[in-house]
């Protein structure tokens, strides 16, 4: 299903760029050159040729790129998701927090995140930390949000007779927390985590732009958007490793939900 | 020997008075009575239920179970509860939704399992123990509903029907089940339904009820003979006590405008 899926989109590409090719066809200022819609193949291509004259291969140099990114991402997400969840359950269980601060949070996910993105780098690095680190701060700010607000709707969704079970348990409201309303939103917070797994990774690209760090994806990007003119490709590989680790984020946040999130299986989707 | 619930001059309005859902409810309840509630929707037959196990308050009235007030009563797991759906938790295992209320009242794992074990026998879903809710057919995950508020040997069961949902033959199974499991343990057993041979089957008592507003018009004891089996429904005296109890229900609701113009035709 998956091939199938990748043939089509490959022949589309293909077939669009031949098509504007042979009709000479112009949408406003844009052209099908080799400039502007390389082949799929070169893009591939070009991850198995030398990124420097007698350098290592590209494909070598975005996976340390990747890897980089993916260390920022995955912090950014941890981090992003924890927080995100403390402040769901804090907002919870204070209606009057919740209407104080829920315009804020929202207000805080309005800003653009290459405006958020230089300041943080400042602060956090006259502390001495690591750059990376700033980064992935600003990875998690772009995670915590989905994880705060189906947090508030996963711990509001336990069914009320299950609540008046507790009740009549005299259970604690942290033995409700944990036994029941955190339980009953797993699902909500896997919802939101899939989001926060790609938006971390973008999070941490864009991240990486004002840190001025050149070991990351985002550093990679830069580069080769100078030399786009010279090699197109080299930018569409970047950004296809790009995808590839916003995707591998996704698939481990689906894979653990599977483990995780224990339910009736008509309500699997 | 204190009674095991005792309700005087109990009063419940909701939306700030405007309605009535219960009036001056007066009922003394024995240990190991099985009192049953019956009468038409909007009766306060659940809201009464909920009252006596401090789930809501009574606006007015005062309410004993066990010798203590309901809040006590409640924290002292004096009572389990049981309710139209099982309510049970899709993420534990049949054994481990039958143990959540020991963890709560901080039982130790070896007492859970033991425990679990017996109830698990006492229900008869043995082999069934690691298996999840959705595995389960309705009056199954009723039974496990059952075990789960009887695990901490609580001296007062509270039902809102219970049986409700299931199939006619599915009921008559578990009301059998029921009957048996209540003289196993001696708990006292207080039934909301709105099944009239339900009620006849299963009480001591029946405590009739009617609507806007909710109060007691009758309380009918059941003197069918212990125990009481699938003969039972055959005898003549039981089909006896279903006319009269369906009588008194009918008497009650002959005060509500509609069906008295109705009959007047």
């Amino acid at each position: 299903m998956l091939l199938a899926v990748l043939a089509v989109l490959w022949g589309l590409w293909e077939g669009f760029k031949w098509l504007g090719e042979e009709t000479a066809l112009r949408i406003g200022t844009f052209t099908v050159t080799d400039l502007t819609m390389p082949h799929l193949h070169e893009i591939v291509g070009q991850l198995f040729e030398p990124s420097r004259t007698n350098g290592p291969l590209l494909i070598e140099v975005l996976w340390d790129s990747a890897l980089f990114t993916a260390k920022e991402a995955a912090v950014g997400f941890v981090l992003g998701a924890t927080i995100g969840f403390a402040i769901g359950v804090v907002l919870h269980h204070s209606r009057l927090l919740q209407r104080g601060l829920l315009p804020y949070i929202v207000a805080s996910q309005t800003i653009p995140i290459l405006a958020i993105a230089p300041m943080v780098v400042v602060w956090t690095g006259s502390r001495g930390t690591p750059a990376w680190f700033s980064v992935a701060i600003i990875a998690a700010y772009l995670t915590f949000f989905p994880v705060t607000i189906n947090t508030l709707r996963g711990l509001d969704s336990a069914d009320p007779r299950a609540l008046e079970l507790m009740r009549s348990y005299a259970a604690s409201k942290w033995a409700v927390l944990w036994k029941l309303k955190v339980p009953a939103s797993l699902p909500y917070l896997f919802a939101a985590f899939k989001i926060s797994a790609t938006a971390s990774v973008v999070g941490a690209i864009v991240g990486e732009l004002p840190s001025s760090i050149q070991d990351g994806l985002g550093g990679a990007i830069l580069n080769f958007n100078q030399y786009y003119l010279s090699s197109p490709p080299s930018l569409w590989a970047t950004n296809l490793v790009a995808a590839t680790l916003g995707i591998s984020f996704f698939a481990i946040v689906a894979i653990a939900e599977r483990f995780v999130v224990r339910r009736a299986p008509e309500h699997v989707a | 020997m204190s009674a095991a619930v005792s309700l005087r001059k109990v009063g419940k309005t909701f939306a700030r008075g405007e309605v009535t859902a219960l009036q001056e409810i007066d009922l003394d309840v024995q240990p190991g009575e099985f009192i049953s509630l019956i009468g038409p929707s909007g009766c306060g037959k659940s809201t009464l239920l909920r009252i006596v196990g401090d789930l809501i308050q009574p606006s007015s009235g005062e309410v004993v179970v066990n010798g203590k007030s309901a809040d006590q009563a409640r924290r002292d797991g004096d009572y389990g509860i049981v309710f139209q759906e099982a309510v049970l938790y899709d993420w534990r295992t049949v054994a481990r939704n039958i143990a959540l209320p020991l963890e709560m009242a901080g039982w130790d794992r070896p007492k859970r399992d033991a425990r679990v074990k017996e109830m698990v026998e006492l229900v008869e879903l043995t082999g069934f123990e690691k298996r999840h809710p959705w595995e389960l057919s309705g009056g199954m995950q009723q039974r496990v509903a059952i075990a789960r508020a009887l695990s901490f040997s609580p001296a007062l069961l509270l039902m809102d029907e219970p049986f409700g949902a299931l199939d006619e033959m599915t009921r008559e199974r578990l009301n059998g089940e029921l009957l048996r499991i209540w003289a196993d343990t001696g708990c006292t057993v207080l039934f909301v339904t709105h099944s009239i041979a339900e009620a006849v089957f299963l009480s001591t008592r029946v405590v009739v009820m009617s609507p806007r507003p909710g109060r007691i018009t009758e309380i009918i004891p059941i003197d069918l003979p212990q125990p009481r089996t699938y003969e039972t429904r055959e005898e003549a005296r039981f089909f006896e006590l279903v006319t009269q109890l369906r009588e008194a229900l009918h008497g009650g609701s002959e005060r509500e405008p509609s069906l008295r113009a109705a009959r007047a035709k």
